[in-house]
Formats: C-alpha cells, sequence, structure tokens
C-alpha cells in the first residue's frame, strides 16, 4: 500500500517536473504505437470491409483465422519477428533489428487482428443495412469499401482504440526486438519491466500511473476530435 | 423524357433460393408508359418479381431483356425499398449519395440535393440532420427523392406507402404522380387497393410466384379475365 502511495506522487513529481526522461519515454511510447496503430488500420480495415462484402472461397477461414490471432501471444511475435530481423534472417540486411522500426513491425502484427476482427464485426452489420441500396445503386467495390468504412467510422473508432490499448501496453514482442535500449528503443513498458526487474516498485508504479494516463488523454483525444456524443449529426 | 428502356421482354425469368422457385417463369411485356402496379396476396412473389427486374435478385432461368443494353439499363433505373434504407449520413449527404457515386462534383451534387429536397418538401431545417432519426414518412419520402435524383428513366418501388399513414402516402402518391408525368416509367408492388387504382396504368397481378393476368387498369379493374384476380378485387382470400 505504501509503493502504491508512493508510486502515485512519484508520478504527480513526474508529470509536475516533466521529468525530461520520463518526457522522452512517454513520447517514443507513443510515437510507436500511433505509428503502428496507423498503419495496422491502413490494413486491417479495408481488409474487414472486403470480408463483409466479398464472398469468396476461404472466406470463413480466413475470419477464423483473423478472430483466432487477435489472441496471439506478444512473445511469439516478438520471436518471429527477430527471427526475421536478425542479421542470419531473411530482412537481416536492413539492420532493423532493436530500432523502433523493429518495435513498431511486432506491434502492427499483434493488433491487425484484433482491429480487423471488431472492425468486421461492425461492418459485417452494415453491410448486412446496405447490400441490397448499394447493389440498386450500381455502385462499385471500391465504393462499397469506401462507404462502409465512412458510415462506420464510430464503430471503427472504437476498433482502432482497442488496438491502441493493446499496442501501448505490450511489453513482450518490443523487449524481444527493441531490446529496451535506454535513449533508442526505451518505452514506457519496458522501463516498468526493467524497474520491476531492480526492485524500483515506487518508480514502476509511476510509469504506469503515467501510462495509464496518457492511453486515457490519447482517448479522450480522440472522442473529442470525432466527436462521439453529438447526436442528431454525422 | 424519351424512355429508352422499353419495351420490356421478359421471357420464362425464373429465380429460385436455396432449391426453391420464388418466381417464375414469368412471361411478361411491357411498354414504356405510365405506372405498372403489380398485385397480388401476400407471398405472390411481388417483391422478388421487382427485384428480379431490377437485377439484385439473381437470374436462374428465362431472359429479361431491355431495349438496351443491360448494363445502360441498370445505370438508368433505381429501386425505393419496402423498408427505406438511410445511409448513416445526414439528410443532404444521403441525397447527394447517388451523384457523388456517378462521378458528380461534391459542389454540385449539394446543390442538386438541395434543390430536390425542396421540390419534395424536405425543409430547410431537415437538410443537416442524421437521417436514421426521421419519421417513417420523411425516410420513405428522403429514399423515394435520392432515387429521383439520379433522374432515372425506371423507378422501382417496393410498397412504398405500406407503414405511411393517410397523409405522407398522399405526399408520396403526389411526387410519384408528377414523376410519371414527366415520363419516369414506375413498377411498383402494393397491397393498397385505392392506391392501384389511384395510380395503375397497367396492371400486373401475380400468384403463387406467376403472372396470372396482365392488362390496362381500366380493364382490369373494370373485370379481370381469371377467377382469382376477381376474387383478389373482391377482397376474398386468395391462394
Amino acid at each position: 500500500m505504501v509503493d502504491l502511495w508512493q508510486g502515485l506522487s512519484q508520478a504527480f513529481w513526474l508529470v509536475i517536473t516533466a521529468d525530461a526522461e520520463l518526457v522522452e519515454i512517454a513520447m517514443r511510447s507513443l510515437r510507436i504505437t500511433l505509428s503502428a496503430l496507423v498503419l495496422a488500420c491502413l490494413i486491417a480495415m479495408p481488409l474487414a470491409a472486403l470480408l463483409a462484402i466479398r464472398r469468396f472461397r476461404f472466406r470463413r477461414t480466413v475470419i477464423a483465422v483473423l478472430n483466432t490471432l487477435m489472441g496471439l501471444p506478444p512473445v511469439v511475435v516478438g520471436l518471429m519477428v527477430y527471427v526475421l530481423l536478425s542479421r542470419s534472417g531473411p530482412l537481416g540486411a536492413l539492420g532493423l533489428l532493436f530500432t523502433p522500426t523493429a518495435m513498431i513491425m511486432a506491434q502492427m502484427i499483434i493488433i491487425v487482428p484484433l482491429i480487423a476482427s471488431i472492425a468486421h464485426q461492425s461492418l459485417r452489420d452494415l453491410w448486412h443495412d446496405y447490400h441490397d441500396l448499394l447493389i440498386s445503386m450500381n455502385v462499385s467495390q471500391t465504393q462499397k469499401v469506401a462507404t462502409l468504412l465512412w458510415d462506420a467510422r464510430r464503430a471503427l473508432l472504437t476498433a482502432a482504440l482497442a488496438g491502441f490499448g493493446r499496442g501501448i501496453g505490450e511489453v513482450g514482442a518490443i523487449m524481444i526486438v527493441g531490446g529496451n535500449i535506454d535513449n533508442v528503443t526505451r518505452v514506457l513498458t519496458t522501463a516498468i519491466a526493467l524497474e520491476t526487474g531492480k526492485g524500483q516498485f515506487a518508480l514502476a508504479l509511476a510509469l504506469g500511473f503515467v501510462l495509464i494516463a496518457l492511453a486515457l488523454a490519447v482517448n479522450l483525444a480522440i472522442h473529442g476530435l470525432s466527436r462521439t456524443e453529438r447526436d442528431g449529426r454525422w | 423524357m424519351v424512355n429508352g428502356l422499353f419495351p420490356l421482354s421478359v421471357k420464362g425469368a425464373l429465380t429460385r433460393r436455396r432449391g426453391k422457385v420464388l418466381v417464375g417463369p414469368v412471361d411478361l411485356e411491357l411498354d414504356g408508359q405510365g405506372t405498372c402496379v403489380v398485385l397480388g396476396p401476400n407471398g405472390a412473389g411481388k417483391t422478388t418479381l421487382l427485384r428480379m427486374l431490377h437485377g439484385i435478385a439473381r437470374l436462374h432461368q428465362g431472359r429479361i431483356d431491355w431495349a438496351c443494353d443491360t448494363a445502360i439499363a441498370r445505370n438508368a433505373q433505381a429501386f425505393v425499398f419496402q423498408q427505406p434504407v438511410m445511409l448513416r449520413r445526414s439528410v443532404v449527404e444521403n441525397l447527394a449519395y447517388p451523384l457523388r457515386m456517378h462521378g458528380v462534383p461534391r459542389r454540385e451534387a449539394m446543390e442538386r440535393a438541395r434543390d430536390w429536397a425542396g421540390r419534395v418538401g424536405l425543409g430547410e431545417e431537415m437538410l443537416e440532420r442524421s437521417a436514421t432519426v426521421l419519421s417513417g414518412g420523411e425516410k420513405q419520402k428522403l429514399a423515394l427523392t435520392r432515387a429521383l435524383i439520379q433522374e432515372p428513366e425506371l423507378v422501382f418501388l417496393d410498397e412504398p406507402s405500406s407503414s405511411l399513414d393517410g397523409r405522407a402516402t398522399r405526399e408520396i402518391e403526389e411526387i410519384l404522380t408528377t414523376c410519371s408525368a414527366a415520363g419516369t416509367r414506375l413498377i411498383m408492388s402494393t397491397h393498397d387497393m385505392g392506391q392501384a387504382r389511384r395510380l395503375a396504368d397497367t396492371v400486373v397481378f401475380l400468384l403463387n410466384g406467376s403472372v396470372h393476368e396482365a392488362a390496362p387498369a381500366e380493364v382490369f379493374f373494370a373485370g379481370p379475365k381469371t377467377p382469382e384476380a376477381q376474387a383478389f378485387l373482391n377482397g376474398d382470400i386468395v391462394e
């Protein structure tokens, strides 16, 4: 309990004094997760829309695989990306291991299935409503996808926020591919793991509270910008 | 408006679902003037016939021949559903949507949408509201206007006023009468015999998925040829 209070007060002071190291780590966490999120959304959302509107042979299998991959263990993803990017791996020549880019790749792989699965549920329901109308209007496949993505944007925001939550709190994969190198790949979660290992529970807790506050701030900002609570207007 | 879609020739057209014949085989010839009303009891296949003619329901057998190429014919048609489907957008964006999808620049599409809204009595104060919160009558009027804004040569209407009150029904009928007078061909299904008498130029009577009778409205209502159609007009239960 004492650690908890110490952690809270330390978090408070770290934020109030705008501790340089904390700001750098927090900004790196945000940069990496938001980059992974944007890339993941660019892949996952059109994929979800296509799965909703197109009928092809292994569609159900693809959906089942995506749903299964939502529970993909981050450590396994980290290991796979590590093998790909290690010097003897197929992408070793790119020299990306232990860089923020490798961390973005790992996070992206983890959150694409999550965003695609949640988005697919919403888009499938919307497609059920829109199917006849869009067919009767002779709308092209690309226009159908664009219409679904635009009209389901609020549900897709939830999918994106779920992806953000999973990404910002992720530690296993990015620890393996990032290496938790000070000033290079250290982010909030890996810093928490490090401080916990050193027995600095108060500092670890402080970082944890900052992480939660950061996630909350991003969620509120996105909701605010997208005006989710304004009724009667789209 | 010169209607380039007609005459429409339907020969042995049939559609199935999970092996069961829903409609057909249908043989029908329609010319390009006025309003054709499809009548028949519940389950006769009125909606499916309209969907089949428009190309939403798959044609499993037979032919549907328009006077022009099928792809051109599809682009000259619009469909108004019994339960109006509202895009999750504002009223004006719903109206502009089909124009935008067919390459009309946004500004022009919005101007035309506002113009059409004014013509059918969708007030200025309504335009920025979400279409999903409109009343049933307003939704149907919006769906009809969204179909008409494309200036189609033919509009299919599937029981367009089935869940509307008298006033909303009258407003819909006024729009339909205006369009028909302007040369747009209407093919509609209805349960409302009064509406059929008011609007129909041609009647197609459907029973158990087949066309039992197709005749000019005045001939059909004066004395249908088949006993089933006569029973239907008398209000008897027809199976």
